[in-house]
């Protein structure tokens, strides 16, 4: 155990850990928070698509020879937040189609062009560290860093200014327009909010697995709670607990970071479900 | 002067009208429902009355003091509330959401009308528990409650009865009924139920052939008992 402590402690001296920590707890708050929303709103592939277009995207600055690519990437993958979340009703192809389509469509795009264009001497090496985010967080530069918590900041606060909106344009999009909530104001600016996190994500877990840092939390809180109230809390706990303990674990088994947070989210999402299911049992 | 007023309206969606023509106003007090076949199209009136979609053609207007938005409204339940978690106490004050302006939090006042409403919905135990573990009847209270958190003055209902058992209906058209006559609040329903409708409503719009707006009791007249019996035997079988 004081071998263990002494590791971390050894690890904590490198400020690219203490960065990967940061960027990493606030991310995964910013997730699941924006997470309960979307899973509850039937997107839960949502967070799937867009960091497909958000890869694809940082092929296409890769290929022009950008030297930053997170102006091009925020940007393609606002506009297909946009267009994915007005999908939702009333359209001829339906939300879940239309996902899955620009989802796999940009992930092949994507690799097409650094397939083609890429002057790379490691192009898988490349893909992976993107698909998978297996080093880039633990590569970030200061800068990187200050741009996350800013961004992050804004994510958790806009979330508590706008709480009840959110609660009201997420159980009833009908009846918040019928008493005169701008419904479509509220979702443009949750699919903002959802494609900045996405962007920020894939440094930290790859863009294959941020989904399962936007719905995993989400659905292990609602197994347990019954409020939107006590669901956003826990959700929010829960991910950025299993955040800093996947970290932990990765640095000391070096695993990758990525794939192993989501191992965390699974295990907790298993222990809710028992508990949930143990909890209903008693009440019967 | 009346509250809403439809002048020649037209209603249809995707650029296809379903129905044209539409002339009826609604005053202060008053309780009327709409009835129609399937697929006629009383849906899509209420969407429109909304403001939800556009009207196709015609004239929509509100007076007595009443502006667009300045209506309850009790929706049909949606597949995403049937797994949705949330507490009774939240869904109601989410009624009081346009309340505020931009200030983004609930104030005292709305706290004050989230419980009067609860209270006239009978609801007050239930307010910590989960909406999802509700019976229909209490589920279809709880969005009365948050309706009447958004409103004074008139409330649009979207089949309120569909799916609850003969007793909690009666319940639940007494409680809209005691609404409209306690309260003084304006009642426009949408039902399936033409007996109903005919005994708790005092003006009727009847959507499809033949077109009809009037007095309940006009429309008793006017419309063939026969034709009215074999409506009312019909949906009787359907349930």
């Amino acid at each position: 155990m004081n071998d263990l402590l002494a590791t971390l402690a050894h690890y904590w001296t490198y400020p690219f850990v203490r960065y990967a920590l940061v960027v990493g707890v606030l991310i995964a708050l910013c997730a699941s928070l924006l997470g309960v929303t979307l899973v509850l709103k039937r997107f839960s592939f949502i967070g799937d698509g867009l960091s497909h277009v958000a890869f694809g995207a940082m092929a296409i600055a890769t290929v022009l020879g950008m030297t930053d690519d997170m102006p091009l990437t925020l940007g393609i993958t606002v506009v297909s937040a946009i267009l994915l979340l007005r999908t939702g009703q009333n359209t001829k192809i339906k939300g879940d189609a239309a996902i899955a389509m620009i989802s796999v469509g940009a992930l092949a795009i994507g690799y097409l062009l650094m397939n083609l264009f890429s002057t790379s001497s490691n192009l898988s090496g490349d893909v992976c560290s993107t698909l998978f985010g297996s080093t880039s967080i633990l590569t970030l530069s200061q800068t990187e860093v200050w741009l996350c918590v800013v961004l992050s900041v804004i994510v958790v606060v806009s979330f508590i200014v706008l709480y009840n909106k959110i609660f009201a344009v997420t159980f009833d999009e009908n009846f918040a327009q019928a008493v005169g909530t701008k419904v479509e104001g509220y979702n443009l600016l949750i699919a903002i909010l959802i494609a900045a996190v996405i962007v920020l994500a894939m440094n930290l877990v790859g863009s294959l697995l941020i989904s399962a840092l936007i719905i995993f939390p989400a659905l292990s809180a609602m197994r347990i709670f019954k409020s939107f109230r006590a669901v956003t809390l826990c959700s929010a706990s829960i991910s950025v607990c299993c955040a800093v303990l996947g970290m932990l674990l990765s640095i000391l088994a070096g695993t990758p970071v990525g794939s192993t947070i989501v191992a965390v989210n699974m295990v907790v999402f298993l222990l809710c479900w028992l508990l949930g299911t143990v909890k209903r049992g008693e009440l019967l | 002067m009346a509250q809403l007023t439809c002048q020649n309206v037209a209603i249809g969606y995707d650029g296809r009208t379903i129905l044209t023509n539409l002339n009826f106003s609604i005053d202060a007090g008053d309780y009327l429902c709409i009835v129609g076949e399937n697929g006629a199209g009383k849906s899509t009136l209420m969407r429109t009355l909304l403001g939800l979609q556009p009207a196709i053609g015609g004239r929509i207007s509100w007076g007595d003091g009443l502006h667009k938005g300045d209506i309850g409204y009790l929706p049909q339940q949606t597949l995403v509330q049937k797994d949705f978690p949330a507490s009774v106490q939240e869904i109601v004050r989410s009624g009081c959401q346009a309340r505020g302006g931009w200030w983004p939090f609930y104030s005292r006042e709305d706290q004050q009308r989230v419980a009067m409403a609860m209270d006239k919905m009978q609801i007050t135990p239930l307010a910590k528990r989960c909406y999802r573990e509700l019976s229909g009847g209490q589920q279809q209270r709880v969005l009365l409650a948050r309706a009447l958190c958004a409103t004074e003055k008139m409330l649009l209902l979207d089949e309120p009865t569909a799916g609850l058992d003969p007793k909690v209906t009666r319940e639940l058209y007494q409680l809209i009924s005691d609404l409209n006559q306690g309260d003084g609040i304006t009642i426009v329903m949408i039902s399936h139920d033409i007996s109903a409708a005919t005994r708790y409503a005092d003006h009727i719009l009847h959507i499809g052939e033949p077109l009809f707006f009037g007095k309940t009791a006009d429309f008793l007249t006017q419309m063939p008992r026969s034709w009215i019996g074999a409506v009312a035997k019909e949906v009787n079988r359907n349930e």
